[in-house]
């Protein structure tokens, strides 16, 4: 029995869902600590995101 | 002039009140008229003799149309009258002999093209020419299914090239004006490139200076600057309805990652190679491990800037006009007024997507020049 192609895609957007939303907390609780940071942390979320973003997108154009 | 106080809100807004006018009514096209090139992924095209008329291949046109690329820029056909409005671009081949004729010659895919006595086809299937006989006959392999006939070299102008012009004569014109503003009001900017003040000083402020350091950031701002504004145009681009596809080309992506991987490792120092094979802070026996590893990864930093903003871009369009075709497949009420809304917002989305992918390339471009460039640190109590 082959496994879909389509349920690797779905395993994908699962752990870049997970990386990204866990960024994302951290971010929310790093800001709610420090709101003069929030700048410099948002930025570094945007740059941790899209590095994610790619490794999920690079995987999901594989499968 | 002042138009605003606070140019940046002000940019925001003028961005969203530019909305309307990104929007997305296309007459639905006949798949059998358009040409296309370079088929990617998921996205095949069904060419027959007899013309279909159901959506679905109808839908597969219009997407094809807008992310693939083609010897002559369609802006729109209808159906109906069968009347075509694009223009066509010049054919540029080297077979032994160079020839240049317009794509006009091949009728659309209808004809095979003559010059010089060749004779060239467009291949249905991939759209790449390849050289045939008077009758325009590709043969193709019974096994392998690839075309027998001999490829010229292509050097044609296509539609990708066509925008990559664009966006390089509309960045050139926008900041050499805005360059002459200074000398003229004498340090103030003037005039519509003020828009790009603020994001030239912040492309210095927080993405050169902290990552490469204030020595050497001057010698890199003119290529961050560069591919910054190329990507973000060509984003822009992507998202009007003239079925520009330029970041979402793989071939456009990989040219922008081989700068970067040539300018990073050309202008390096001894230090970044020494981070790379002998790196200090590291016992011995694990400087041997991580070597292949490091070196695997110099090929990889580039590859993977590549293929994001490939696939953010092609995605992105591809998922857009998926759901715009949507719009028809759902003839009712309900169905195609929640199928535009989707597409609205996302389209709003892929604008963020647009800026957003333009600021991660070269904030990662200026974080490998940063490392390229890096002095040497004395560790705390490593022994080198």
């Amino acid at each position: 029995m082959e496994i879909p192609n389509i349920v690797g895609a779905g395993l994908i957007v699962i752990g870049a869902a997970l990386g990204i939303g866990r960024i994302g907390g951290s971010a929310m609780d790093a800001i709610a600590r420090q709101p003069e940071a929030s700048g410099k942390i948002q930025t570094a979320m945007l740059i941790a995101a899209a590095l994610i973003e790619g490794i999920g997108f690079a995987a999901l154009f594989a499968s | 002039m002042v138009i605003s106080n606070k140019p940046l809100r002000f940019i925001l807004a003028a961005l969203v009140a530019c909305l309307p006018l990104m929007s997305f009514s296309n007459t639905e096209k006949d798949s059998a008229h358009v040409q296309t090139e370079e088929a990617h992924g998921a996205v095949s095209e069904g060419h027959h003799a007899a013309e279909p008329t159901d959506v679905k291949s109808k839908i597969k046109a219009f997407v094809g149309h807008h992310v693939l690329d083609s010897h002559d820029f369609t802006f729109t056909q209808d159906d109906e009258t069968g009347k075509y409005y694009g223009f066509p671009l010049p054919v540029i081949i080297w077979d032994n002999g160079l020839h240049i004729f317009s794509s006009s010659k091949f009728n659309h895919g209808h004809t095979a093209a003559e010059s010089k006595g060749n004779y060239y086809a467009i291949n249905h299937h991939d759209g790449k020419i390849y050289r045939t006989d008077a009758s325009g006959e590709i043969i193709e392999n019974e096994k392998t299914g690839h075309p027998e006939n001999v490829r010229p070299l292509d050097f044609s102008i296509t539609k990708t090239v066509v925008s990559i012009f664009a966006a390089a004569l509309l960045m050139f014109f926008l900041f050499s004006s805005l360059a002459k503003s200074y000398a003229k009001n004498g340090g103030i900017a003037s005039g519509v490139g003020r828009i790009f003040e603020p994001l030239v000083v912040y492309i210095r402020d927080e993405i050169a200076i902290p990552n490469i350091g204030e020595k050497h950031y001057r010698k890199y701002m003119s290529y961050l600057l560069t591919i910054f504004f190329f990507i973000l145009f060509l984003n822009i681009f992507g998202l009007t309805p003239l079925g520009i596809n330029a970041t979402g080309n793989l071939t456009i992506t990989f040219s922008l990652a081989i700068l970067t991987f040539l300018i990073t490792n050309l202008t390096a120092n001894k230090n970044y190679w020494g981070h790379i094979f002998w790196m200090p802070g590291v016992p011995k026996p694990m400087r041997i491990i991580l070597a292949p590893i490091e070196l695997l990864g110099v090929f990889i930093k580039p590859f993977s800037l590549m293929i994001r903003l490939y696939a953010n871009i092609f995605a992105g369009h591809i998922v857009l006009m998926s759901i715009i075709g949507l719009m028809f497949i759902f003839k009712s009420w309900i169905g195609s007024s929640l199928s535009f809304g989707l597409s609205f917002v996302l389209s709003i989305l892929e604008i963020l997507v647009a800026f957003l992918q333009a600021y991660i390339f070269t904030m990662l471009s200026a974080l490998y020049f940063g490392s390229a460039v890096e002095e040497h640190h004395h560790e705390e109590g490593a022994h080198h």
